[in-house]
C-alpha cells in the first residue's frame, strides 16, 4: 500500500490551509464540501486568495518523502486514489479524498468492496435510550460480519464503536483529525481500543488538529464507505444530517431509529423517516435493507486450533451442560479453557453468569 | 506543689504523648481538671479520689488544678486515670518524684484502687518507645500485649497501692512472659471438607488466599458461600510477626484483643445494614472501622448487593491504597487497611437457581448495577456457585483438607515473599503497577494473548494490571517463574463475568 506524490502534495495543501478553511465555510459547511472538488491550484486561489503565492511557494518546497517518514514515525498506513488498496466506493464522491491514512488493520478497507459496512451516526450530545440503541445496533451489526463505520465522536458514535467492539466485530471510524490525534481526547482509549482490533482512517495528513470544516468533510467519507448511513438521533440542522444528506446523493441508503415527536433532540432524526428514510427498528431491519429481508449472510467461522479441553469445554456449552460439572478435567484447566473461548468470541456468558454459546462457528485451523 | 507525669492517648491506631500536670496548693478544697477533657476525663477526679482514700493514701484537702496538655485537643475516655493518680501523689509529696522522670503511665482506675485494662496498650508502648521513654507502666492484664513491642520496659501493676510501692522501691512486678499455650491455634477450625461440591469457588478462594487478591462469589441462597467465606481463614498463611504485631495493635485499640499476641488472620463480617463509617472507621473521636479490623485479614461482606452504595463506594480507595485517611474537623488520620475483600450475593434478586428464576432481564439488570463498575473493577476474581446436587451432597468421598491448600497458598506466598522481599507489597494483589511490570515476565506469545482478552473486553488499565497479578497468582501456585497462557485464560476467565461488568 503506498501514495503517490501527487496525492501527498494534496495532503499537504489540505494542512497549509486547513486555518483558512475553517473562516470559509458556513455553518452547513457547503463551502467545503465543494471546495475539496476543486483542482489544487483553484483550491490555492479560492481559499488562500491575495496569500496565494505564498501558499504556492509552500507547496512547491513539499517533499513527499518526508511526509513518508512522517506517517511512518506516526505509525500510520498511507494510501491515494492511484492505488489498488484505495476503495472503489470512495470514487462515488464528487471530491474523494486524495490520500487516505491510517492506523489497524487495512484489510477494513479494502473489505468494504465486498462485505458490507454500516455508518452509524447521531447527535454527541444524545440521550440514554440512543446510546443504548446505537451499541446494541453497532453490536448486532459487527456480530454479523457487517463493519460498523462511525466518526469516534463523543454519544452515539462512540456507543456504536463500543457495541462493535463488545461483537467482537469489525469497527471503522473516519476521524475529522489526523489518523494518528484522538478526537475528543475523551476517547482516547476507545480510539485505542479501535487502532487496536479494527481501523483508524482519515484523509488529513498525520498530527492535523481537529478544523470545524473536517467533520462534514469526515461524514462524506463515512457515507460513500457504508451502504447504509444509520441515523440514531439527531437534532434539525445538525451535522448528522449532513452524512444523511451525502448518503441520499451516493448509493447510499439512509435509516432512521423513531425518536419522541415531542423532543427536539430527535426531530432530525424523525424528518429523516418523513422524507422517506428506512425506520430502524433493530438490528434486522438493518440487515434486511442490505441482503434482503430474510436473507442473513453467513457468519465466517473462525478457524483457530482448540486442545482437546478446549474442544470438551466447547462441545459441554453446546449441549447447554454446565461445563464445569460437565468436564472431568480439573478447574484450573476448564477455567483456562473458558476464559480462552469467551476472548475468542466462541461463548459467552448469560444475565446468570452462566455460559452459553454465540452463533461463532469453529473450525479447526 | 506542681508535678507532672506522662500517659498516652489513642489517636487512631497511633498513639500521642499526653502531659498531665497537677498543681497543688492552698485555697479552698476543690479539684478540677482543664484541658478539653470528655465527661470520662471529668469524672476521673471521682474516680481518683476514691482509688486514693481507699488505697490508705492521703487525697489532699486543697485546691487542686490538672491540665491535660496539649491543651488544644480532645482527651477522651479513663486511660488518663493512672497518670492523674500518680501526678497527684507525687505533687502531695506521697511518691518521689524523680523516680517517676522518664516513664509513662497508663490505666484506669476502679474506686477500690485497683487498675482496670485499657484499650491500645500495644500503640502506647509504641508511641512510648518512639517518644523516648524507658518504661511504660500499664495494669497488668495490658503488661504482655504493651511487652509485645519490645525496646521499653513494661511494668504491669496490679493497683495504685502497688504503683506506691514500685516507686518507692519496696516491689518489682513480675517479669512479663509469653503465654504460648493461650494463643494456640484452636484445635479444629472449620475446614474446606465441609463443602460439597463447588470445586470453581474453591480453587476461586484458593487463588485469592494465595495472591491476596479480591474475590466476589455469586450463587444461589443456600450453595455454600458463606460456608466457603468463613473457611478462607483456615487457608491463609499463618501472619508474620510484624503482621501479628499490627493485628493486635489495631485489635487492641478496638478493644477486642485477647491480651495476647493474635497469631490469627482477622475474619471480620459486618451486617449488610453498616454505615460507612462503621465500614472504613469514622466518628467524631475517629474510631477504626470493619476493614481497618480486618487489616492482614478477610473483610467479608455477604449479601454484598445489600450493602448501602455509599457504603460500598467508600470502600474504593482503601481496596485500592491498603488504607484509609480520615478527616474530621481539625484532624486527620490515616488508618491501615490491607484485608482481602470477599463478596458474596446472589445472581438476581428472586435467588432461586437459574432453572427456575423468575426476574426478567430489567430486575436482573437493576440488582446488579448496585455494584458499581469501579467497586468490580477492584476485584480480581468473580466465580460462579451453582446448588450442589444431591449426589455431591451424600457422596462419602473424602474432600481435599484445608491443611492441604493451606500447604499449596503457603507455598504460593514463600515464592511471592522471595520476589517482593524489600518492597512495601508482601503478595501479588499488593504490587503496585512497577511492580507489575517487572515481576510479571511472560513470552511475547502469552502477552498477545493478553492484548486480545484486553481488546474483546475492553477493561481499564487498573483492569489489566490485576488480570497480570492474578495470572502471576496463579503461576505461583504451580511453583512456576514465568506465565504461561493458561494462566492468563484463566485469570480472564475469573475476572470477566461479563454479565456483572455488563451491568456496571
Amino acid at each position: 500500500m503506498t501514495a503517490c506524490d501527487d496525492c501527498l502534495r494534496r495532503a499537504q495543501l489540505l494542512r497549509i490551509l486547513a486555518p483558512r478553511i475553517a473562516e470559509l465555510s458556513t455553518p452547513r459547511a457547503r463551502g467545503a464540501r465543494m471546495l475539496l472538488a476543486l483542482p489544487d491550484i483553484e483550491l490555492v486561489y479560492t481559499v488562500a486568495g491575495s496569500r496565494a503565492a505564498e501558499v504556492q511557494a509552500q507547496l512547491e518546497a513539499f517533499d513527499p518523502r518526508a511526509m513518508r517518514e512522517e506517517v511512518v514515525r506516526a505509525h500510520l498506513a498511507a494510501t491515494c486514489r492511484h492505488d489498488a488498496a484505495y476503495p472503489e466506493r470512495l470514487l462515488q464522491l464528487p471530491d474523494p479524498p486524495a490520500a487516505l491514512f491510517m492506523r489497524g488493520d487495512p484489510a477494513l478497507l479494502t473489505g468494504v468492496s465486498e462485505e458490507p459496512a454500516v455508518a452509524i451516526v447521531g447527535a454527541r450530545r444524545a440521550s440514554t435510550y440512543a446510546l443504548e440503541v446505537a451499541q446494541e445496533l453497532g453490536r448486532g451489526l459487527a456480530v454479523s460480519g457487517v463493519t460498523v463505520v462511525s466518526g469516534l465522536a463523543l454519544g452515539v458514535d462512540g456507543a456504536a464503536h463500543r457495541g462493535a467492539l463488545s461483537g467482537n466485530g469489525r469497527a471503522l471510524a473516519v476521524l475529522g483529525s489526523g489518523a494518528d490525534v484522538p478526537y475528543p481526547r475523551s476517547h482516547r482509549e476507545l480510539y485505542a481500543r479501535v487502532a487496536r482490533t479494527g481501523l483508524i482512517l482519515s484523509e488529513l495528513p498525520p498530527g492535523a488538529g481537529a478544523r470545524r470544516w473536517a467533520f462534514p468533510a469526515r461524514n462524506r467519507i463515512m457515507a460513500a464507505l457504508a451502504e447504509m448511513v444509520v441515523v440514531v438521533e439527531a437534532r434539525e440542522a445538525s451535522g448528522t444530517l449532513i452524512t444523511a444528506e451525502f448518503a441520499a446523493g451516493l448509493q447510499c441508503q439512509v435509516g432512521a431509529v423513531p425518536g419522541r415527536i415531542t423532543s427536539a433532540g430527535t426531530a432530525g432524526s424523525n424528518r429523516l423517516l418523513v422524507d422517506g428514510a428506512k425506520p430502524i427498528l433493530g438490528v434486522g431491519d438493518v440487515l434486511d435493507a442490505l441482503y434482503g429481508v430474510g436473507a442473513r449472510p453467513e457468519p465466517p467461522p473462525l478457524r483457530v486450533a482448540l486442545d482437546p479441553i478446549g474442544r470438551a469445554v466447547l462441545d459441554a456449552v453446546e449441549a447447554g451442560d454446565s461445563p464445569l460439572d460437565a468436564c472431568v478435567h480439573p478447574v484450573k484447566d476448564v477455567r483456562a479453557a473458558l476464559g480462552r473461548l469467551e476472548v475468542l468470541g466462541l461463548v459467552r456468558r448469560d444475565g446468570l453468569g452462566g455460559y452459553e454459546r454465540t452463533g461463532l462457528r469453529c473450525e479447526p485451523a | 506543689m506542681l508535678a507532672s507525669m506522662a500517659t498516652f492517648a489513642i489517636e487512631g491506631v497511633d498513639s500521642r504523648e499526653v502531659t498531665v500536670e497537677v498543681d497543688v496548693r492552698q485555697g479552698l478544697p476543690v479539684f478540677n481538671v482543664v484541658g478539653l477533657p470528655d465527661a470520662a476525663v471529668r469524672e476521673a477526679r471521682e474516680r481518683v479520689r476514691a482509688a486514693l482514700l481507699n488505697s490508705e493514701l492521703e487525697f489532699p484537702q486543697k485546691r487542686i488544678t490538672a491540665n491535660l496538655a496539649p491543651a488544644d485537643v480532645r482527651k477522651a475516655g479513663p486511660s488518663f486515670d493512672l497518670a492523674l493518680a500518680g501526678a497527684l501523689l507525687a505533687a502531695s509529696d506521697q511518691i518521689p518524684t524523680n523516680e517517676l522522670g522518664r516513664c509513662a503511665l497508663v490505666g484506669e482506675l476502679s474506686l477500690s484502687g485497683a487498675l482496670r485494662p485499657v484499650r491500645g496498650a500495644v500503640a502506647m508502648a509504641a508511641g512510648a518507645r518512639a517518644a523516648g521513654f524507658e518504661r511504660l507502666i500499664v495494669p497488668v492484664e495490658n503488661a504482655l500485649e504493651a511487652s509485645l513491642v519490645g525496646g521499653i520496659e513494661v511494668q504491669g501493676v496490679p493497683d495504685l497501692r502497688s504503683l506506691v510501692e514500685l516507686v518507692n522501691g519496696r516491689w518489682t512486678p513480675e517479669p512479663v512472659t509469653e503465654m504460648s499455650a493461650v494463643d494456640a491455634e484452636p484445635v479444629r477450625s472449620l475446614d474446606f471438607c465441609d463443602v460439597r461440591g463447588q470445586s470453581d469457588a474453591k480453587r476461586a478462594l484458593e487463588i485469592a488466599a494465595a495472591g491476596g487478591h479480591n474475590v466476589l462469589m455469586v450463587g444461589p441462597p443456600g450453595s455454600g458461600k458463606t460456608m466457603l467465606a468463613r473457611r478462607l481463614p483456615g487457608i491463609l498463611p499463618p501472619p508474620s510477626f510484624d503482621e501479628a504485631l499490627e493485628i493486635t495493635r489495631i485489635h487492641s485499640v478496638a478493644g477486642i484483643a485477647s491480651g495476647s499476641l493474635i497469631r490469627q488472620r482477622p475474619f471480620r463480617a459486618p451486617h449488610h445494614t453498616i454505615s460507612p463509617s462503621g465500614l472504613i472507621g469514622g466518628g467524631s473521636i475517629p474510631r477504626p472501622g470493619e476493614i481497618t479490623l480486618a487489616h492482614r485479614g478477610v473483610l467479608f461482606l455477604d449479601e454484598l448487593a445489600e450493602f448501602s452504595r455509599v457504603a460500598l463506594e467508600a470502600l474504593r480507595q482503601p481496596l485500592e491504597g491498603g488504607g484509609v485517611e480520615i478527616t474530621r474537623g481539625q484532624r486527620s488520620l490515616s488508618l491501615p487497611a490491607a484485608a482481602m475483600l470477599v463478596g458474596a450475593c446472589n445472581p438476581c434478586p428472586c435467588g432461586k437457581p437459574r432453572d427456575n428464576c423468575a426476574c426478567d432481564q430489567v430486575a436482573r439488570t437493576r440488582y446488579q448495577q448496585r455494584l458499581s463498575g469501579p467497586l468490580l473493577d477492584r476485584i480480581d476474581l468473580i466465580c460462579q456457585l451453582e446448588p450442589a446436587r444431591p449426589g455431591e451432597l451424600i457422596s462419602a468421598d473424602a474432600l481435599e483438607r484445608s491443611a492441604a491448600i493451606r500447604e499449596r497458598v503457603v507455598a504460593a506466598r514463600e515464592g511471592q515473599r522471595a520476589r517482593l522481599d524489600g518492597t512495601t507489597a508482601t503478595c501479588n494483589a499488593e504490587m503496585d503497577a512497577p511492580l507489575t511490570r517487572v515481576h510479571v515476565r511472560m513470552s511475547a506469545r502469552v502477552r498477545a494473548r493478553m492484548l486480545e482478552g484486553h481488546a474483546t473486553t475492553g477493561m481499564s488499565a487498573r483492569g489489566h494490571d490485576r488480570v497480570l497479578r492474578l495470572a502471576r497468582t496463579i503461576a505461583d501456585l504451580d511453583g512456576r517463574d514465568s506465565v504461561r497462557a493458561s494462566d492468563v485464560d484463566e485469570a480472564l476467565s475469573y475476572r470477566m463475568s461479563s454479565a456483572w461488568r455488563a451491568a456496571a
